[in-house]
């Protein structure tokens, strides 16, 4: 039986004090038409929150969407959060409004791809699936 | 694939619940793959102890808020609890939507709560091809009770009889009048049923109609002795969450006093066993779909052969050795 061994898992999450959610809701959309399995946790979770849902749903990519500008608090906890659960195998993005010079700081501390407002969807797309079969089977 | 780690070294993890372990598990058995059944087989001896019940209803009729209270009830008294909840896979992109947690989002700081969303991935029938490979990993795992969410149903997708020990059926107030209620399907399925926002008006109505629905039956209960009560739910009063825990407890009790239960597992496995071997014919015909299937595809378009000789043919042709372990 072989259906379905290469579907892609994805949690798309909206962390902390944020309630724009038609961007998440577009790009949920998006990754679902492409074939995806996207698990949507919905508005004003935290980091715990958010890791463990991941784990339990043994996603492959977290994608975080952030317009509130608390990025720079909330990623990194994300990641922290992660390695603590030895779960940092997770690929982790995020997407919203976020200052370029934040956006390479963010990169350097491992956050793999921040997508801004402007990105099309098919990039969103491709970035995630090149990310996962970069990363290789686990 | 090449997996970094080995099914049959995540079994150790999962019989510890460890919930990475248990994850990872869930996700192999959901992939299908060889690679996982040794393990999924070790794991299977270890089944047998969770008590499986289902929840199902029409979409919107509130199913994952009252899973999200009934869970938060269940852990007062100590226990473990599962929940697979199963969303539709679109029938177009494959790709799904899995939204069933965001009604369960108190439940997230509990260690012992462990939620897994699914996809349907193409299956019909309110399940999941592997929801109850899911439910086995999780059983193995030490949890007292999985709950299983099917997908939103409509008035024919009964599959879950077959995978829970209890099955309870959700209605929503003002969805249908007294004949809905009379309908052979969804409705009669129900060991437990539950009105959900009974803070509406109009639910009261509908506790009436079901009720009545129950009296109209030449014999009030099933086998077992049990008389399927109505519970009036409101998950924003609060109320009658902690009658329907008490309610599933009393439906095992009965079950395993009747014997009852015995018979349910019986027909859990039956239904296991064929529907396996139905998605192994299944993949087997995909491999033949360009050699064999084409060629007998030709004859029927021809009216040289019917559906019935083709399948015969077909089936005549299939090869299991592959499948053996």
């Amino acid at each position: 039986m072989s259906q379905g061994s290469d579907i892609i898992r994805i949690l798309i999450a909206k962390v902390g004090l944020d309630g724009h959610d038609r961007g998440v809701k577009i790009v949920a959309r998006t990754l679902r038409d492409s074939g995806m399995d996207v698990i949507y946790t919905g508005l004003h979770r935290t980091p715990e929150e958010v890791v463990r849902a991941a784990i339990q749903e043994d996603v492959d990519v977290i994608g975080v969407s952030i317009l509130s500008g608390a990025h720079m608090t909330i990623f990194p906890r994300i990641l922290e959060l992660l390695k603590e659960n030895k779960a940092d195998d997770i690929i982790v993005t995020g997407g919203g409004v976020i200052p370029d010079e934040e956006v390479d700081a963010l990169t350097k501390i491992g956050v793999k791809a921040i997508l801004l407002q402007d990105t099309p969807p098919q990039t969103i797309v491709e970035t995630i699936q090149r990310l996962v079969t970069e990363r290789g089977p686990r | 694939m090449n997996n970094a780690v080995p099914s049959l070294e995540l079994v150790e993890r999962v019989l510890a619940a460890d919930i990475g372990g248990i994850a990872r598990m869930i996700t192999r058995a959901e992939s299908g793959l060889e690679e996982c059944r040794p393990a999924m087989a070790e794991l299977y001896r270890h089944t047998g102890k969770a008590h499986v019940v289902g929840i199902t209803g029409v979409p919107g009729s509130g199913k994952s808020t009252l899973m999200g209270k009934l869970t938060a009830h269940i852990r007062k008294s100590g226990r473990k609890v599962a929940v697979v909840a199963i969303d539709p896979s679109s029938p177009y992109s494959g790709g799904a939507i899995l939204g069933d947690r965001i009604r369960m989002s108190e439940l997230s700081g509990d260690m012992g709560i462990f939620i897994r969303s699914m996809a349907t991935r193409g299956s019909l029938g309110g399940l999941a091809r592997a929801t109850l490979d899911a439910v086995d990993v999780l059983d193995a795992a030490g949890f007292d009770l999985v709950l299983i969410e099917t997908v939103g149903v409509g008035q024919d997708e009964v599959d879950i009889v077959q995978a829970a020990h209890t099955t309870v059926v959700v209605s929503a107030p003002g969805l249908g009048d007294d004949i809905q209620a009379i309908k052979a399907g969804v409705l009669e399925i129900a060991d437990i049923h539950v009105v959900s926002k009974c803070d509406r008006p109009d639910a009261n109505k509908t506790i009436v109609d079901l009720k009545a629905m129950m009296t109209l039956g030449l014999t009030l209960s099933g086998a077992s002795g049990w008389v399927v009560p109505v519970i009036g739910t409101s998950a924003l009063k609060m109320e009658g969450v902690e009658e329907l825990v008490d309610t599933i407890d009393r439906h095992r009790e009965a079950l395993e006093s009747s014997g009852e239960l015995i018979e349910r597992q019986k027909r859990i496995a039956e239904r296991r066993m064929l529907k396996t071997a139905e998605e192994i014919l299944r993949d087997e015909f995909k491999k033949h779909r360009d050699g064999k299937v084409s060629v007998l595809i030709g004859q029927m378009m021809a009216h040289e052969k019917n559906p019935y000789a083709a399948a015969l043919d077909l089936l005549a042709e299939v090869r299991l050795e592959g499948h053996r372990q």
